[in-house]
């Protein structure tokens, strides 16, 4: 597979694009108008070719330009990589895992070689070539976590398994729809999902949780969230709010199409073997409303979706401000036709 | 569910009833690493019905190259360890689960009881070796009934004297869990793995003792115990199986080609739980998963282990 990486800022002057090559594989989230809240977890085997589920870890055009964005806000906020002492069997778990699934799934890109325990790392499009001593985290820049999470797209929280519960005990998390991680590291299940509106009553998360509590090695699981976004910002979390806060008051029905943007999260989860931890990848894809009406369907679909979603998740979504300019930008697509189920483009 | 096939690498009667399987990966390649306390289900596919028992991974974590686990012939034994006595020979292909962990060590324990009782021993044989990695503080404790019973005893001589005890019963050495478990220092976690009557004496020591419930780590597999049989009627599929005696409920939906979940058929994960709709009898529930409360409701039954005393059970499956 060949990929043209792409030069783009997901700051300042905010130059993010999707190619329509990347607006076709956008991993749409809606299969009918009306959207709830579900756990809809499921087996998280290779999609078809092109999808960005085709893969375990989805490496796309903007694999570069999103690693030195994550590079850049690591820089700016070097808590956004925190690991409790006890994690460091899940690190190298999560090590090993990374390179061994991007040198298997993108050759051109990558590649790893292991005599024994000493191992050489190629990583071409960063530009990467280290050789070190598998589990000696002393041959590494820095600790073994923090060094695959910053050449991977996507936030990864590593969760350790006891006391019947899910800990959030490392993570490294750059592209946050708006939680902190230095406020969550070390927070249970039931912590962390505490503020999640309209789902506690239903005993979602329970059933979750002790569906994950079971998880097994070699049997992945995947999920999709959403939320919206103003700018193409990766980096939307509460210690940066004053930067990208003040946005979501710019949004108007004529530039919605533009500044407006469906922010959806692909999150997997994989069984780690030494530590029995889980890795927690949340990979977010962004897309305007205008790239998103180059297929009618979508903009039709998403206009209903938001137009009749509950007032708790508009206000949980941090959409309450700017819903009403979106609809108005959405409208002009929806002729009411009936577009069927399914995700679909066309 | 992902399997792996593995291959009969060499078999070793390490004590009295006790067989020892080196396995290694059917084609040649690495098996996957796993967390001490792991075990895997193994299929055996006997003639007219299929087994699948788990058992505990007693080798190296590190150790990619072959695995290694311990059967003991149990006297009352449906077929799942006679098979693997018996039936399985140095060669022989077999198609076991990915490890998975259920008995882990806690990584936040600032000090880890290990306690064994005989064939007990092998969770703690693989979780040793991380122990010893991690330069955890452990310490071991070992009873058996006597010195042909005692299957590892030598193998932890050898490498972990200092931090094991052996116990040997038929010289009268007992372990004294109480006096044990007051002498450890606060954020002990302690461990056991044994036969029910050690297991549960231990755990009710430990929480007359005060000890908080996270840091009080037990596994047991349990084998389907033998009762009458009984119909099951299935209201979504809208089938009637009938359970035979030496059969569990989960063997049942299983050989009538119901895809019904399960993980370690021992009563421990949960895995497999199922929502009781009706019965014309009794609920016998064996498994360590559900809350009193919960067997107490009637809606809830872990087929792998429980059973019922009843002309027919339905459940929404």
């Amino acid at each position: 597979m060949s990929l043209a990486f792409k030069q783009e800022t997901f700051r300042d002057d905010y130059t993010f694009r999707n190619s329509p090559e990347a607006i076709r594989r956008f991993p749409f989230p809606f299969p009918e108008d009306q959207y709830m809240y579900s756990v809809n977890i499921e087996p998280h085997t290779a999609g078809p070719k092109g999808a960005v589920t085709e893969f375990t870890l989805d490496v796309d055009e903007h694999y570069v330009a999103e690693c030195r964005d994550k590079a850049i806000t690591l820089e700016q906020d070097p808590g956004r990589c925190a690991v409790l002492p006890h994690m460091m069997d899940a690190e190298w778990d999560f090590l090993e895992f990374t390179m061994e699934s991007l040198a298997r799934d993108y050759p051109e890109q990558f590649s790893l070689s292991k005599n024994g325990k000493a191992w050489t790392w190629v990583n071409r499009p960063l530009g990467i070539e280290q050789s070190f001593v598998f589990g000696d985290a002393a041959t590494l820049p820095m600790g073994p976590f923090e060094y695959m999470g910053r050449q991977v797209q996507g936030d990864f929280v590593l969760l350790d398994q006891r006391e019947d519960t899910l800990f959030a005990d490392a993570g490294i998390v750059t592209s946050q729809a708006d939680w902190s991680l230095a406020f969550n590291v070390g927070m249970s299940w039931n912590e962390w999902h505490g503020p999640v509106p309209q789902v506690t009553k239903l005993g979602v998360m329970d059933r979750a949780l002790k569906f994950l509590m079971s998880l097994q090695q070699a049997n992945p699981v995947r999920r999709l969230n959403w939320t919206m976004t103003i700018n193409p910002r990766l980096d939307t979390s509460p210690e940066n709010y004053p930067l990208w806060g003040g946005d979501r008051n710019k949004v108007t029905a004529e530039n919605a199409g533009e500044l407006a943007h469906l922010r959806v999260e692909l999150q997997t989860l994989f069984r780690m073997p030494r530590s029995n931890a889980i890795v927690f990848s949340i990979r977010c894809y962004l897309i305007s409303m205008q790239e998103m009406a180059t297929y009618p369907r979508w903009a039709k679909r998403f206009h209903r979706v938001l137009r009749d979603l509950h007032p708790d998740l508009v206000e949980y979504k941090g959409i309450t401000k700017y819903q009403q300019a979106v609809l108005a930008w959405l409208s002009r697509f929806d002729d009411g036709a009936d577009i069927g189920t399914g995700t679909q483009p066309e | 569910m992902s399997q792996l096939q593995v291959k009969v690498a060499s078999i070793q009667d390490v004590s009295a009833g006790v067989r020892h399987f080196t396995l290694v990966d059917a084609s040649g390649g690495e098996l996957p690493a796993f967390s001490g306390g792991s075990h895997i289900v193994v299929t055996m596919p006997a003639p007219g019905r299929t087994y699948r028992n788990a058992y505990s991974l007693l080798s190296s974590p590190e150790d990619r190259a072959h695995y290694e686990i311990a059967v003991h012939r149990q006297p009352q034994s449906r077929g799942g360890s006679i098979y693997m006595h018996e039936a399985v020979k140095v060669g022989s292909v077999l198609d076991i689960s990915y490890p998975v962990n259920l008995f882990a060590l806690s990584r936040v324990a600032k000090h880890h009881l290990l306690i064994a009782g005989g064939i007990g021993i092998t969770p703690f044989m693989a979780q040793i070796h991380d122990l010893e990695r991690l330069g955890g503080d452990y310490s071991l404790h070992y009873g058996f009934r006597s010195r042909e019973h005692a299957a590892f005893a030598d193998a932890l001589k050898g490498r972990v004297s200092q931090r094991a005890v052996c116990y040997d019963e038929s010289l009268g050495q007992r372990m004294d869990f109480d006096a044990l478990l007051r002498a450890q220092p606060l954020g002990t976690h302690v461990y056991a793995c044994g036969p029910q009557g050690m297991v549960e004496a231990l755990v009710a020591t430990a929480r007359a003792l005060g000890w908080p419930e996270h840091h009080i780590h037990s596994e047991q597999f349990l084998a389907p115990p033998v009762g009458e049989p009984f119909t099951l009627k299935l209201s979504k599929s809208e089938l009637e199986i009938t359970v035979q005696g030496d059969m569990s409920m989960l063997e049942a939906l299983e050989a009538a080609g119901v895809d019904a979940p399960s993980l370690c058929r021992g009563g421990a994960c949960g895995r497999c739980e199922l929502e009781v709709l009706g019965t014309d009898g009794q609920l016998q529930h064996h498994d360590h998963y559900l809350s009193d409360a919960d067997k107490a409701s009637g809606r809830k039954i872990m087929p792998c282990v429980s059973r019922a005393k009843c002309g027919y059970l339905e459940l929404n499956l």
